[in-house]
């Protein structure tokens, strides 16, 4: 078959979904190919949806999609074995539509949008592994499948097919990932009701609360633990380099077990029936990681791209704006009749130089490597803040003067003035 | 010829969990599949086509996402898909439900007469195996439940030979169009879709009927009302606690474990030794 | 519809106890009866069953157990309906008529049809065999009333009189109770050896209430041109096996599984596998025992190197006698297995084959 369209994308996740749809909306001729047995199939996500980004694609998107609760309160937990420090944001700005962070179900969520990728006219094929880019010289002009008659043709070829990225990496775009580049999140869904829910987090009607975790949970990796409130249920998980778990020996489930059997944790999940458990890779290597994004005939877009904000758990915000702003190279280039060769596709790395994509992870660049090369910031320091928290509220008839100084010299015991000095350094310039 | 395949979307019961302390199902997340009998059934219909140029039609009863079920059956070969969905239609049991798809069915004859009409075996949600013979029933059709070989199609005669799985052997039965099949699984393997079938069965228009469109003439036999059965209660079956008995010898040889194992099978079983008599010798 | 089943009974939201007057029409509908299935001069063991559970039923409302026996003139259907009233039959109704010979949908429909509507029976059981459920389908379609299909248990409802039949769903992780409301008979199947085999009264008799078949030979389009029996069909039949040995991935290797094969074939038995077994190609998939397999209920299944998974439970948990053969003592199949060996399967089926071989010849000699 020699069907021929203007954009082939493979991948229905959030950028797929995200390019697919701009483009089809634009009238152009899309083809959209997803492997898994329906969009979202094999989608796993924590899950935050961030209003924003999906806002600029699709304006009116609270009217129909299926959210489960926006976020009102936002906690940020630093853990040792028996504790935790923590600081709680919530404010009632928060409450008052439009609201601008959401908890999603990945499955039900990506259905949604693919409903609407193929009301904006786009064909869109599941059940099909794209095993393969047709090259042509260095151009690429479509894409082999796992079918048979399964090979397609387009003049530019959207790559969203997430984290593995196999298809970069066939191709030569993308080195093969390195474990120090990425984590390995698990993530469970546990089932309450409604009501058990509402009272464990204080909070009602649609409103939620996400925690964020780091700290002895994660046993010295660097990684972090996180627990979404979701309508009927929690979302719980815990991820942590590749490299670390390799390192370590340790089973990512027997991890996340642990954590749901820390004493702050588990008498929020208490009761709850797991009804799901997944695996998943998040691509944690930030800016320093990232492959080519474009080139001759083809764009990389989403995780693929390693889009991923990992101190801010920002991904699937990151996914949709670089699937819509290389939808937009490609709608603009059809407009001005340019084909889609590397010197013009490279619009889209001016487009995602001048978007927050790229402003916040080259702001964050330095940060993989420093915390690579610092695992105290997952082990002391955790244990040292809750002792010193500890500390200072126990009554027990030490004076505070003496607590505060012993608890200096915890810190310096630990790690020595130059070590803290440096530690300090190294965090400042690593969010400046 | 024009064969009418009915299909089901249901949930992979694989995948479904109950709640332990409410003992509700927890359907969420479950994905919807095509009923693998039903699929079975599709096969055998395609058979016929690729051999007699026939007609295959797809008919689901069932919500709008059963769609993604008919777009399946599209992208193997059938030609035709009707969705039948309305509201009142929901609840129904088997009776109501061989009602309607009955319904539909005659809705389709007015277009191209109906020679066969294939079901699966039984769906593995409900598992009844009612749907297909009421069908029958109710539109006068032979009817070949459990069939496990089409032996024989004479298009002039308009006969059709088919083994058909009864106790203890295979009937081979013979008779007059138009038929009712139900096929038994196992007997054939499902095709694997190319691209081009990708595509025109992403593209191909369903029909969609609401009960009007279907030719429902009494609305009262449709849906929860014309459902004769209802579920009066759910819950989950109390587990097996009796554990398994270990046979324990001294030595730990396995001919003893064995000579153990026996004596005590036949001294609680006596019907054992019996049938192991019987159909050794 | 807002769900995926929709259209089965188990989907639906219980009822819960609706409250449900029966027409006055429906009130004249009494007694309970079971179809007795018989092909080749054997009765189904299943009908004997169902007349135990029958019997029940009918002492519970307090009416009379009645038997329905079709088949040819001088056919044993005498002797089936003696049999019938040992197994707790107050009555058998006994329709004879060539064209009832061999089981076919469209006579036996009628035959039972007819003499629904003019006895009028408030519960009418089948087995849920091959020929029953075939049955079950058009009599209830045709009569328009309900039908619970696979029951694993009956009840009466005693409020109002109702039949409360209980069966699997979802794959067995679920039972739910469907009533029959505004609608007679109320018609259930039953699984073959769910239902335990009553004792036999030999002394037991009753009345032969005997109607004609309102359907003549030419009337049916269904011809019966042959019926092979399956003793000559080289075919894995599982489903219908008494006895099954079933290996499983503990195996290890192709070649090991002919020791599953040996004790079979002493045996007499039927082999069935395990998925991964199926799908690595050492047995063909016509042998897979589980949920996406066969379900079957054999007297006795013999599981070699089988961890007991849900997906294989599922399938063969129905089995009267399970005998578990694995190295790890923790292994899931002994939870519900009868007898279990635990050690290595490679050592402990030879040994197994040569003891029930031993055995077979010794009762040969007794004999
Ligand atoms: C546990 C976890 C929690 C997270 N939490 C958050 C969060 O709270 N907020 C947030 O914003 N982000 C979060 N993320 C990140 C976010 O999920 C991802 O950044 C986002 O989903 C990336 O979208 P994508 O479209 O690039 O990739 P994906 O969503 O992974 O989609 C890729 C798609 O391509 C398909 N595909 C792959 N290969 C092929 C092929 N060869 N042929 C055809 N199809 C193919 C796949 O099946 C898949 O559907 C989380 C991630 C994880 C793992
Ligand atoms: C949707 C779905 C449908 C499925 N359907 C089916 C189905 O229909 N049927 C089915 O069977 N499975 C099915 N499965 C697969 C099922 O979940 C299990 O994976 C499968 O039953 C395991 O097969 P097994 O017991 O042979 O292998 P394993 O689970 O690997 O068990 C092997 C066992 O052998 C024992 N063993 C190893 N060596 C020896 C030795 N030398 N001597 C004695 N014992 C030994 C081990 O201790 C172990 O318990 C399905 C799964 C899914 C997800
Ligand atoms: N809602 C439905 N739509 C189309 N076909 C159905 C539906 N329900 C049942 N069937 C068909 O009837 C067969 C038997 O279903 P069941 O009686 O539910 O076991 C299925 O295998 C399908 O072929």
């Amino acid at each position: 078959m020699t069907e021929k369209f203007d954009a082939i994308v493979v991948g229905a996740g959030q950028a797929g979904n995200a390019a697919a749809y701009t483009m089809a909306k634009a009238g152009l001729k899309v083809l959209q190919i997803e492997r898994g047995e329906y969009p979202g199939s094999k989608n796993v996500q924590g899950a935050i949806l961030y209003a924003d980004a999906l806002e600029k694609i699709i304006p009116d998107f609270r009217d129909d999609a299926p959210l489960e609760r926006h976020l009102i309160e936002q906690r940020v937990w630093i853990l040792d074995d028996e504790s935790y420090v923590g600081t709680t944001y919530r404010s009632n700005d928060f409450n008052k539509p439009p609201y601008n962070r959401y908890t999603i179900i990945r499955a039900q969520f990506d259905k949604w949008y693919s409903k609407k990728v193929q009301e904006a006219g786009a064909l869109v094929i599941c059940e099909t592994t794209v095993t393969d880019l047709h090259m042509d010289g260095e151009r690429v002009v479509g894409v082999k499948t796992d079918r048979t008659g399964g090979s397609v043709y387009a003049d530019v070829v959207i790559l969203a097919d997430g984290v593995n990225s196999l298809l970069a990496r066939k191709a030569g775009f993308h080195e093969e990932l390195k474990p120090k580049d990425v984590a390995l999140a698990v993530k469970e869904i546990h089932f309450l009701p409604e009501s058990t829910i509402e009272s464990r987090f204080n909070v009602s009607g649609n409103a939620g609360v996400v925690i964020e975790m780091a700290g002895k949970i994660t046993q010295g990796m660097i990684g972090t633990g996180f627990l979404y409130t979701n309508k009927e249920s929690l979302t719980i998980g815990v991820g942590c380099l590749l490299s670390d778990f390799k390192k370590q020996g340790i089973a990512p489930y027997a991890l996340l077990e642990q954590m749901k059997a820390h004493p702050a944790i588990k008498p929020l999940i208490e009761g709850g029936e797991m009804k799901e458990y997944t695996a998943h890779l998040i691509p944690e290597g930030g800016y320093h990681a990232m492959p080519p994004l474009c080139g001759e005939g083809w764009m990389i877009a989403g995780d693929a791209g390693m889009f991923v904000n990992g101190v801010h758990r920002e991904g699937s915000n990151l996914a949709m704006t670089t699937g819509q702003l290389a939808a937009e190279t490609v709608i603009e280039l059809k407009n001005e009749n340019k084909p889609c060769t590397a010197k013009h596709l490279a619009r889209y790395r001016a487009k995602l130089d001048a978007s927050f994509v790229m402003k916040d992870l080259k702001k964050y660049k330095r940060l993989p490597e420093i915390f690579e090369k610092n695992h105290q910031f997952f082990t002391t320091y955790p244990e040292l803040m809750n002792r010193a928290a500890h500390a200072m509220i126990a009554v027990d008839g030490v004076d505070k003067k003496s607590k505060e100084r012993a608890i200096r010299r915890s810190f310096l015991n630990a790690r020595s003035w130059k070590g803290l000095m440096g530690d300090a350094f190294k965090l400042w310039r690593a969010f400046e | 010829m024009h064969i009418v395949v009915c299909i089901k979307q249901v949930p992979d019961s694989a995948q479904i969990r109950v709640h332990p302390v409410t003992n509700t199902i927890m359907r969420q997340g479950v994905p919807a599949i095509v009923n693998p009998y039903d699929l079975v059934a599709l096969e055998e219909a395609l058979r016929l086509k690729d051999r007699y140029q026939a007609h295959v039609t797809v008919l689901t009863m069932g919500p709008p996402q059963a769609e993604t079920a008919l777009r399946k059956a599209l992208s193997f070969g059938a030609d035709e898909a009707i969705l039948l969905t309305d509201r009142a239609f929901a609840g129904a049991d088997t009776l109501a439900t061989s009602y309607a798809l009955a319904s539909a069915i005659r809705q389709i004859q007015k277009d191209m007469p109906v020679d066969l009409v294939f079901a699966g075996k039984q769906t593995i949600d409900g598992d009844t195996a009612q749907v297909g013979p009421g069908i029958a029933v109710r539109l006068g059709l032979q009817m070949l439940t459990y069939v496990c070989k089409i032996e024989a199609l004479d298009l002039e005669q308009r006969e059709i030979t088919v083994q058909r799985r009864a106790e203890g052997g295979v009937q081979v039965l013979k008779t007059r169009l138009p038929a009712l099949i139900t096929v038994l699984e196992g007997i054939n393997e499902m095709r694997f879709a190319t691209m081009p079938d990708m595509f025109r069965a992403a593209r191909h228009p369903l029909k969609v009927w609401d009960k009007d469109a279907a030719g429902i003439e009494d609305a009262t036999r449709i849906g929860l009302k014309g459902s004769p059965t209802v579920v009066s209660k759910v819950f989950a079956p109390t587990p097996r606690t009796q554990k398994a008995e270990i046979v324990q010898t001294q030595s730990d040889q396995p001919r003893d474990q064995a000579a153990t194992l026996l004596a005590k099978l036949f001294t609680k079983f006596p019907q054992l030794r019996a049938e192991i008599g019987r159909r050794a010798s | 519809m807002n769900d995926t089943t929709a259209s089965t009974p188990p989907a639906k939201k219980p009822a819960g106890r609706r409250k449900f007057e029966l027409d006055e029409r429906l009130k004249a509908y009494k007694g309970v009866w079971v179809f007795i299935e018989h092909e080749r001069g054997a009765a189904h063991p299943v009908s004997w069953e169902l007349l135990g559970e029958g019997r029940k039923l009918a002492d519970k409302l307090g009416v009379e157990l009645g038997a329905v026996v079709p088949g040819a003139p001088g056919e044993d259907t005498q002797k089936f309906c003696a049999e019938a009233f040992q197994y707790g039959a107050d009555l058998c109704y006994l329709i004879e008529d060539p064209a009832l010979a061999e089981y076919r949908n469209q006579s036996y429909t009628r035959a039972l049809t007819d003499l629904v509507n003019k006895y009028q029976p408030e519960i009418l059981l089948l087995g849920a065999t091959t020929l029953g459920r075939d049955l079950a389908g058009s009599v209830a379609t045709t009569l328009q009333t309900g039908l619970t299909a696979d029951c694993t248990e009956l009840n009466i409802d005693m409020e109002n009189r109702s039949l409360a039949a209980t069966r699997p769903t979802f794959g067995g992780s679920l039972l739910c109770t469907i009533v029959t409301l505004n609608y007679r008979p109320q018609m259930a199947t039953v699984r073959p050896r769910v239902m335990a085999m009553p004792a036999r009264d030999e002394t037991r008799t009753g009345r032969i209430v005997e109607h004609p078949l309102a359907l003549v030979e030419t009337d049916i389009v269904t011809k019966v041109l042959e019926f092979i029996p399956d003793e000559r069909r080289d075919q894995a039949n599982l489903p219908f096996a008494d006895i099954i040995v079933a290996g499983g991935r503990g195996m290890k290797r192709p070649e090991n599984f002919q020791l599953i094969w040996d004790l079979a074939k002493v045996l007499g038995a039927e082999v069935g596998a395990t998925r991964p077994v199926v799908q690595a190609g050492w047995v063909g998939a016509d042998r897979q025992v589980g949920q996406s397999g066969k379900t079957v209920r054999p007297k006795l299944y013999i599981a070699v190197g089988i961890s007991g998974a849900v997906q294989h439970r599922v399938g063969m948990e129905g089995s009267d006698v399970v005998i578990a053969i694995n190295q790890d003592p923790n292994a899931p199949i002994f939870d519900f297995a009868t007898y279990g060996i635990v050690g290595n399967a490679m050592q402990i089926v030879p040994a197994l084959t040569e003891a029930f071989r031993q055995h077979l010849a010794t009762a040969k000699l007794a004999s």
